[in-house]
């Protein structure tokens, strides 16, 4: 891949739980005009470590320098980037349905069964589905209920984990 | 374990005394080795002052005529002293004032600390009276910052402020702290911080980086070294030297990296980058080794990055793992402290002389010398040059001043003109080009190099954004030598018009005051020079002066600097003409 082709790059950064982190650290992304695609914050496998996973389309030449920026953060204990293949990540969606559709509009089954969407309520005017899943598998879900009326949908920012190890406690203990 | 930290939290109570956040604050700064600090007070800092009144006999509080010159003032401070200067001012538009000084010493990884009051806890977020969100304005232009709003946390973020400003690359730091801590009493006891677990500040070197950037420079033909601040900075001016002279390698300064390497040391190639010299400028785009020694190239540094040393491998000795490949991509990066790195190379690499090389540049300095440093330094013509002015100051001070520059034309003559035989000496706004730097700057640096002479070189313009500062010099008597070069221009901004607009000369005519006369209002001896005859003599009774002294010099009014790389351009398309 060539270090100037823009692709989709996810930066996972193991942190301090710190107020003005996150102000801090897209600052990083808006100096440069660079669009955060998706951001989201969670505590780690590490006790008292916050975890910020951001996705962004970029080139590689970008997301490195902008990795770097943010590890010079001094609650930045460390920060990756990987490509999708190197990263199992996934995002949750969900879509808020009229009731009536259920009854009225036999395929809606078929799309929930198809698509392995949980159902997380119903009740007498709407039902909530539920999906996880890949961005491109939410947005057909997305458009095959789209025809039918969704009155709410919302999605996830990617959470992800790396294939290859992200050595954080060993660095810790070093520090 | 457990009952070792409880031990350890116990004992800490016994010596815990209980006093107010705002004497905490005090004690804090004492226990740094702080005994003086620039600000201005105001409705949500009052309780610090009070307690300044009471501890006047060990911390010195100077009053600025505005928050942006304590700021400078504590720039100045910091960058003679190698200290962290310290600044102080209130909430609102005390604390957004300091944001220009914050921003500079940012870009200039300068040591600073400051110390913003805010309104009380309860209050935030009301838009209070003098509320401003201070630590959000200032997050961009922060190595880190905080708020405080209970006392008991005062003394663990004030040693983190110290300990983050002055470790690693130094930068500022903000603590902002609501009125109520302040207020509010808690156990006192101090710890000077001594690591942060999230924040790594000097890398570690890597022996292997060490041994491939001694395997390129044993085997380069045409080396050239550039160096900036990291030199001065890692106080490893006497490393750099001894690297230099064994070595036998050409060695070129950043505007930033002046002072670091005798001027005259023959092995002393000039200043690099937009007004730099001729030879160093040229030799980048010839050199088959660049080494970069605590710099970041800067745009005004490397000109147009797709022509820029492309022919030459780059080693790029860095203590910031985020300057690496930043702007031009190093085949070996050494990382760490130059003073560490440099001590691990030095017996690695080979005592050679590069006879032939130098001979270039000392080439392509003559070239430059006949071309125009002699006519701006010995002019014959009609008019005053600045060069002639920073030439008779170099005499007049035997090479020993501290030079505080502001910005613009001025300042890039003064950064190729004066000449210093001690580090810490070149003071002045680079990265962030702030005018208005140079007065309240050099009124810190004098204050933290009373043993040395402080000349500060600056323009009208730049000089009537801080010219209230004056006021300083004369309450306290800092005999700093202040010398305005009178262009009745914003100098550098009409040389661009000139070149580049058509000589459209929007908003760069200056009707000026008589500056002796303000001068004089505010008591500081002074005189105003416009004939060559004059100037010698002028220059030496200011530098004879045992108080403040203001000379004027009326210069010619439309000369312009050269050499020039213009904007954009490669750095071996610069002019001397």
């Amino acid at each position: 891949m060539n270090i100037m082709e823009k692709q989709w790059y996810t930066i996972s950064v193991y942190s301090e739980n710190h107020v003005g982190l996150l102000n801090r650290i897209s600052g990083i992304f808006l100096k440069r005009h660079i669009n955060i695609e998706s951001l989201n914050v969670s505590k780690s496998e590490i006790k008292g470590v916050s975890k910020f996973t951001i996705v962004v389309y970029t080139t590689e030449e970008w997301t490195r320098k902008i990795v770097g920026q943010i590890e010079k953060q001094i609650e930045v204990i460390k920060a990756f980037y990987h490509t999708d293949d190197e990263t199992i990540y996934q995002e949750s969606a969900l879509f808020k349905i009229a009731s009536h559709l259920l009854f009225d509009e036999r395929q809606i089954q078929n799309i929930i069964k198809e698509s392995n969407a949980q159902i997380v309520t119903v009740s007498r005017d709407f039902f909530a589905l539920a999906k996880t899943g890949r961005k491109h598998e939410i947005d057909e879900m997305h458009a095959a209920l789209e025809p039918y009326g969704i009155m709410q949908f919302v999605r996830s920012g990617r959470i992800a984990v790396s294939k290859a190890t992200m050595p954080i406690s060993e660095m810790l203990q070093e520090l | 374990m457990e009952t070792l930290k409880a031990q350890k939290k116990d004992s800490k109570k016994e010596k815990a005394i209980r006093i107010s956040g705002a004497e905490a604050i005090i004690h804090c700064l004492l226990a740094e080795g702080v005994d003086l600090i620039y600000g201005y007070p105001g409705g949500a800092i009052m309780p610090v002052y009070d307690e300044l009144y009471k501890f006047q006999d060990k911390l010195t509080h100077i009053l600025t005529r505005h928050e942006q010159g304590a700021t400078h003032a504590a720039q100045g401070y910091a960058r003679v002293t190698g200290k962290v200067g310290v600044a102080m001012a209130t909430s609102g538009p005390g604390a957004t004032n300091l944001v220009t000084g914050i921003a500079d010493a940012q870009i200039d990884s300068t040591p600073m600390v400051c110390i913003t009051g805010q309104v009380p806890r309860h209050l935030l977020g009301s838009d209070a009276f003098q509320e401003t969100d201070i630590v959000g304005i200032s997050t961009p232009v922060t190595k880190w910052n905080y708020q405080v709003t209970r006392a008991e946390e005062i003394p663990e973020i004030m040693a983190k402020a110290f300990y983050i400003a002055r470790s690693g690359r130094p930068g500022p730091v903000l603590v902002d702290i609501t009125k109520n801590a302040q207020f509010d009493e808690l156990d006192f006891v101090y710890e000077k911080c001594t690591g942060v677990r999230s924040y790594n500040a000097v890398p570690k070197a890597e022996p292997s980086s060490i041994e491939k950037a001694a395997e390129l420079i044993n085997s380069a033909k045409k080396p050239f070294i550039v160096f900036g601040q990291g030199v001065i900075l890692g106080e490893a001016e006497t490393e750099f030297k001894a690297f230099v002279e064994k070595t036998g390698i050409p060695a070129a300064w950043t505007i930033l990296g002046l002072s670091a390497l005798d001027t005259e040391h023959p092995l002393n190639v000039g200043m690099v980058g937009m007004h730099g010299n001729y030879a160093p400028n040229m030799l980048t785009n010839e050199c088959d080794l660049l080494i970069a020694i605590g710099m970041r190239f800067d745009d005004r540094v490397t000109g147009n990055l797709d022509s820029y040393a492309k022919q030459a491998k780059v080693i790029h000795f860095e203590i910031d793992p985020a300057e690496v490949n930043k702007n031009v991509k190093a085949d070996v990066a050494v990382l760490g402290n130059a003073k560490e790195t440099l001590e691990m190379v030095l017996p690695l690499v080979d005592k050679k002389e590069h006879t032939a090389w130098k001979g270039e540049f000392d080439k392509m300095y003559q070239k430059e010398y006949d071309t125009l440093i002699d006519k701006d330094i010995h002019p014959t013509k009609e008019g005053l040059t600045m060069g002639e002015v920073i030439e008779k100051i170099n005499v007049a001070s035997g090479q020993k001043a501290v030079i505080v520059s502001d910005v613009g034309q001025h300042q890039m003559i003064a950064c190729r003109y004066a000449k210093f035989k001690q580090s810490k000496s070149n003071i002045t706004s680079g990265g962030l080009g702030t005018m208005g730097f140079g007065l309240p700057a050099a009124i810190g640096a004098k204050m933290g190099a009373m043993d040395r002479e402080v000349v500060a070189i600056i323009g009208d313009g730049g000089y009537q954004m801080t010219i209230q500062e004056l006021g300083v010099i004369f309450q306290h008597n800092v005999p700093v030598k202040i010398v305005v070069l009178n262009n009745e221009h914003l100098g550098m901004v009409r040389q661009w018009q000139e070149l580049f607009f058509e000589r459209r000369y929007a908003s760069t005519v200056m009707t000026n005051p008589d500056f002796v006369k303000i001068a004089e209002g505010y008591h500081i001896k002074s005189r105003r020079v416009s004939e060559r005859e004059d100037l010698k003599e002028a220059v030496e009774e200011m530098m004879a002066s045992k108080d403040p002294y203001f000379l004027e010099v009326k210069v010619e009014k439309e000369d312009n600097v050269f050499p020039m790389i213009p904007s954009g351009a490669s750095v071996s398309d610069i002019r001397l003409k």
